[in-house]
């Protein structure tokens, strides 16, 4: 998806560096990446490391860095493009659940076209940083995710359940995605990752699902409302 | 951050944190904190936990240690872009400072 925005922005002196966090690598986002063919770095964090390293919690995500290595926004959610599912209609045989999902997705705040221009302006401007949605460094410490110690210890669990589901120990695995889920319950990619390892028994291991945890900590946390 | 023993090369330590253990401290970009090694060789995980603020994580029953990211304040502690060595989707592996001279999106995705 990413792939015709770098080809439109690149002459400008933008690239666009994609970094897939799936535990199990390249067995699950390679193919997605072969398909879309990318001429950009595509990269593959099993361990979600740019979590730790930016406050990520969430896909899609975009982190800005100008010219000198200095970030000029930190983690907001980004997408390239209006996702097709938010204008899919809801069955008239859907089950209530299903309907209820539905709704839930569609209340979620996605914002393509917002980001998209913002990322242009950034990408033409001369010099990255004379472009407005280019945030000054106390802004963009400010508005990067706070830290506190349960989630800085969130991130250590969630290293070790990828480390020893990759090593064959996937009990072990279950317990540090369970402590890294409830040390930081609004990191999605803690949780939408562990769950998708689990498959079809997710509900069963995690003992919640996507629809109840989302309700329970608010649209908002998951996609926050750019604020540009 | 993975690792399988208590104390770790200072190189070994430098490539998986970033964090380069010198005289003068432990050093990441235009930060030092400080920290006594007890020898120029290695770094004790448990020490280096304490001075960055980094919770460690032990599974003893697969003799496994992590740390975890920097607790207190936020996330960013500074903009200057920390370094990220990743492998590419072919095994390739690539430096975040690579791109320096570039603007750069770093987007996080994924397949599930």
């Amino acid at each position: 998806m990413w792939q015709e925005l770098r080809t439109e922005l690149r002459p400008q002196g933008l690239e666009i560096v994609t970094v897939a966090l799936d535990a199990r690598g390249s067995e699950t986002a390679g193919p997605w990446i072969a398909k879309a063919a990318p001429e950009h770095p595509s990269l593959i964090d099993a361990a979600h490391v740019v979590d730790a390293l930016f406050g990520i919690v969430n896909v899609p995500s975009g982190v800005w860095i100008d010219e000198e290595g200095m970030i000029v926004r930190p983690p907001e959610p980004a997408h390239p493009r209006r996702p097709a599912y938010l204008d899919r209609a809801v069955g008239a045989d859907a089950s209530p659940e299903e309907r209820e999902r539905i709704e839930l997705v569609k209340a979620l705040h996605i914002e393509a076209e917002r980001y998209v221009a913002a990322l242009r302006d950034w990408a033409w401007s001369e010099r990255g940083r004379e472009s407005r949605y280019a945030l000054s460094p106390d802004e963009v410490i400010r508005r990067s995710r706070p830290r506190p110690v349960e989630e800085a210890t969130a991130a250590a669990h969630f290293a070790l359940g990828q480390a020893l589901y990759a090593r064959g120990a996937h009990a072990a695995a279950i317990e540090h995605f369970r402590a890294a889920h409830r040390l930081q319950p609004t990191n999605w990619t803690y949780r939408r990752d562990a769950w998708s390892l689990a498959g079809a028994d997710r509900e069963a291991v995690y003992g919640t699902n996507w629809v109840d945890e989302v309700k329970r900590e608010g649209v908002e946390s998951y996609y926050p409302p750019l604020r540009l | 951050m993975i690792f399988i023993s208590p104390s770790v090369p200072v190189a070994e330590f430098e490539r998986v944190t970033g964090w380069l253990a010198k005289v003068e401290g432990l050093c990441r970009g235009d930060r030092c904190v400080p920290f006594r090694a007890n020898d120029a060789a290695t770094v004790e995980l448990s020490a280096a936990a304490e001075a960055l603020a980094m919770p460690l994580v032990h599974d003893s029953g697969h003799g496994l240690w992590a740390l975890g990211a920097e607790a207190g304040g936020h996330a960013l502690q500074s903009v200057v872009a920390p370094e990220l060595e990743l492998p590419d989707y072919r095994g390739e592996s690539f430096r975040l400072s690579s791109l320096r001279g570039t603007k750069v999106v770093l987007v996080a995705w994924a397949s599930w």
